[in-house]
């Protein structure tokens, strides 16, 4: 049994985010970290380690300084990493980018009791795409918003979390499961950890290594495979500090509605 | 000459840095007002290799070196000085001195536990009448055949109330230097919490690093086992000075980090109070302040990083270990007082940080050599007699 993460280095949004002249965003100017979600579904596959010792491989699709994201990774536990990049990569949209990723978990291998996690979406795309479509290009069973995870063999028991409660499903590996933040606290690295990060497997899949794979063709990847064209990135204008009103008393109120009335929002 | 940290050396920063962000200093305020041994937070450090980060992974460490340590204590430091001096005592003032001087029993039976931060270690050479004059030691180790009788009272011993381990120094026997003096006969022991008259006395009660604890050490008789004397007899006074010469580097680091959080929490602080219609930061003399207490903080930091480099390649790194602790100690001293200063009358008080870092930042110029037995080291190192 093996567990393959999907993970996605975004900019970090406690930062500034840059955008370029043509509208697009600026991400070498940007400081970045790895996806909230994805880091619960490395954690999910740290855990089935912990309980298995299955071997965990994180995946990520990005330009090479992604390396050093996928490095520290492999320092909270992994065992091994696979960082899928090329210039004809470049540009993709989800559907390029499930293409891709999906021809690369075949190039790794799937088992029939392999389980791939990935974080229900990124902060930066917000689409929650990606896992999804990966599962559809690989004919497997897909369950998204991971809040639980339980594994019996080769029986997944999963609890959903969805805005007005919880859905329990069970399904078979091999399968895809999508992940939330909520899921779990992730690990810290640990010193040995780091020590060792630099001495475990690191693999770059370029066009090359994926071009026969019959996903991987060039009307079907990178910015001219991508159906999805992005208008205009911008910062969203800053909004002014809210009115924090205090006490449940008649005074109080009377002085909220007064001050809702008077932006004639009732 | 290459200045720049290793991609490593980055990494474990930051992980160090989210570790204290996150962990330590939402505690450090309570830690420091209840004067309460943060001992959830010393199990995290060990699960996570902090508390054997440079000894090799057969005897349970990390496989980090010298540099890496100190980073750790500098961080953890910056937020919570407690913490920070709580690693450094159990690492080189104990496991360091098993690694050190230890058989391979010694190394096998004790390093596992410490390191993994199942046991806590202490450094036992202080007493009432042999603090700086570390020759004037009285506590006894007597050979009764099969085991050895310590008989004592070490104080001021750090970590004491919370550790299973100490590597105490005692007087074995007298001895005749070359120019036909009587000398003491010093050597140091291994002594488990559990050994038979062996207790924890009086808890002191501090100005600064008020969490960590610093109680008394009884030997009444104790037994210790004949295997578990450290190093050669009589080698324990050698063994205690590069003990504490190893020690330096962890206390500069303390120091170092003191400094970084007051520095820190100044420019923050400086960049939101407003008087006279301005924030203080825009007056110059603010300006001239953080840019002095950064300058020194800076200097400090390469002289500790400097010491822990020499450690490491096994270069001869007493006197570089000494200049460490006393610049970066003076260094945490003053920059702590000015961030009080910077702050005003906030300052004084224990909303803000400061204050705290302060009272931690004075005891980093007294333990494990005082700021004036540091210049003694150094002069010496010059030949300066």
């Amino acid at each position: 049994m093996k567990a393959i993460v999907c993970v996605k280095q975004v900019p970090d949004t406690s930062g500034v985010v840059a955008v370029k002249e043509d509208g697009t965003m600026d991400r070498a100017a940007m400081a970045t970290i790895t996806n909230h979600d994805d880091l619960a579904a490395v954690e999910a596959a740290l855990r089935i380690k912990d309980a298995t010792g299955c071997k965990v491989i994180v995946v990520s699709m990005g330009p090479p300084p992604a390396e050093s994201m996928l490095r520290e990774l492999l320092a909270r536990g992994c065992d091994e990493a696979v960082l899928v990049s090329a210039r004809e990569f470049g540009g993709s949209d989800t559907y390029a980018t499930s293409q891709i990723l999906a021809a690369a978990i075949k190039k790794i291998g799937l088992e029939s009791d392999d389980i791939i996690f990935c974080g229900r979406q990124a902060i930066d795309g917000d689409t929650a795409q990606v896992g999804p479509q990966i599962a559809e290009k690989l004919g497997l069973p897909q369950i998204s918003y991971a809040a639980e995870i339980t594994v019996e063999g080769k029986a997944v028991t999963v609890k959903r979390l969805l805005e007005d409660g919880y859905m329990m499903l069970r399904v078979q590996t091999p399968c895809l499961i999508t992940c939330v933040k909520e899921l779990n606290e992730p690990r810290y690295m640990s010193v040995p950890g780091i020590v060792d990060c630099y001495s475990k497997p690191l693999a770059v899949f370029n066009y090359e290594t994926l071009k026969d794979d019959p996903l991987v063709d060039l009307d079907t990847i990178g910015l001219k495979g991508s159906p999805t064209n992005v208008y205009k990135s911008f910062s969203p204008p800053v909004k002014g500090a809210g009115m924090m009103l205090e006490g449940a008393d008649k005074a109080t109120c009377d002085k909220l509605v007064s001050l809702l009335d008077a932006k004639h929002m009732i | 000459m290459d200045l720049h940290l290793s991609k490593e050396h980055e990494m474990l920063r930051k992980m160090y840095r989210e570790f204290a962000e996150n962990e330590v200093k939402p505690l450090a305020e309570e830690v420091d007002e209840t004067e309460e041994f943060p001992a959830e937070t010393v199990k995290k450090l060990g699960k996570l290799g902090m508390m054997g980060i440079y000894f090799p992974k057969e005897y349970g460490g990390a496989g980090a070196d010298v540099l890496s340590y100190a980073m750790a204590v500098e961080e953890m430091s910056k937020v919570c000085g407690t913490t920070g001096v709580i690693i450094s005592a159990h690492t080189s003032l104990c496991c360091a001195p098993i690694f050190e001087h230890g058989t391979e029993e010694q190394k096998m039976k004790y390093l596992p536990k410490l390191c993994s931060g199942e046991w806590i270690g202490a450094f036992g050479l202080t007493e009432a009448g042999a603090g700086t004059d570390a020759q004037g030691q009285q506590t006894t180790a007597v050979d009764a055949g099969d085991h050895w009788v310590l008989n004592g009272t070490k104080i001021f011993i750090t970590n004491a109330g919370f550790a299973h381990v100490f590597v105490i120094i005692a007087v074995t026997g007298s001895t005749v230097d070359k120019k036909g003096r009587k000398r003491k006969e010093i050597s140091a022991f291994i002594v488990e919490r559990d050994f038979p008259g062996f207790s924890v006395g009086k808890h002191e009660k501090k100005m600064g690093i008020r969490g960590s604890s610093t109680c008394e050490l009884i030997m009444e008789d104790c037994i210790v086992p004949k295997e578990n004397l450290l190093g050669k007899l009589g080698n324990g006074f050698k063994i205690a000075m590069q003990t504490l010469d190893g020690g330096r580097i962890g206390i500069a680091s303390q120091a170092l980090g003191l400094a970084e959080g007051a520095v820190e929490e100044a420019v923050k602080y400086t960049k939101e109070r407003v008087q006279f219609g301005k924030r203080i930061s825009e007056f110059q003399n603010t300006q001239f302040q953080l840019a002095d207490m950064h300058t020194r903080t800076e200097a400090a930091k390469w002289l500790v990083y400097s010491a822990a480099m020499k450690k490491q390649n096994h270069e001869d790194y007493s006197a570089d270990a000494s200049m460490a602790k006393l610049f970066a100690a003076e260094t945490a001293s003053d920059v702590t007082r000015r961030a009080v200063q910077l702050f005003g009358g906030y300052g004084y008080t224990r909303e803000y940080p400061v204050e705290r870092m302060m009272r931690d930042a004075k005891i980093t110029e007294i333990y494990e050599g005082t700021s004036e037995v540091q210049r003694m080291v150094i002069a010496s190192h010059l030949g300066v007699k």
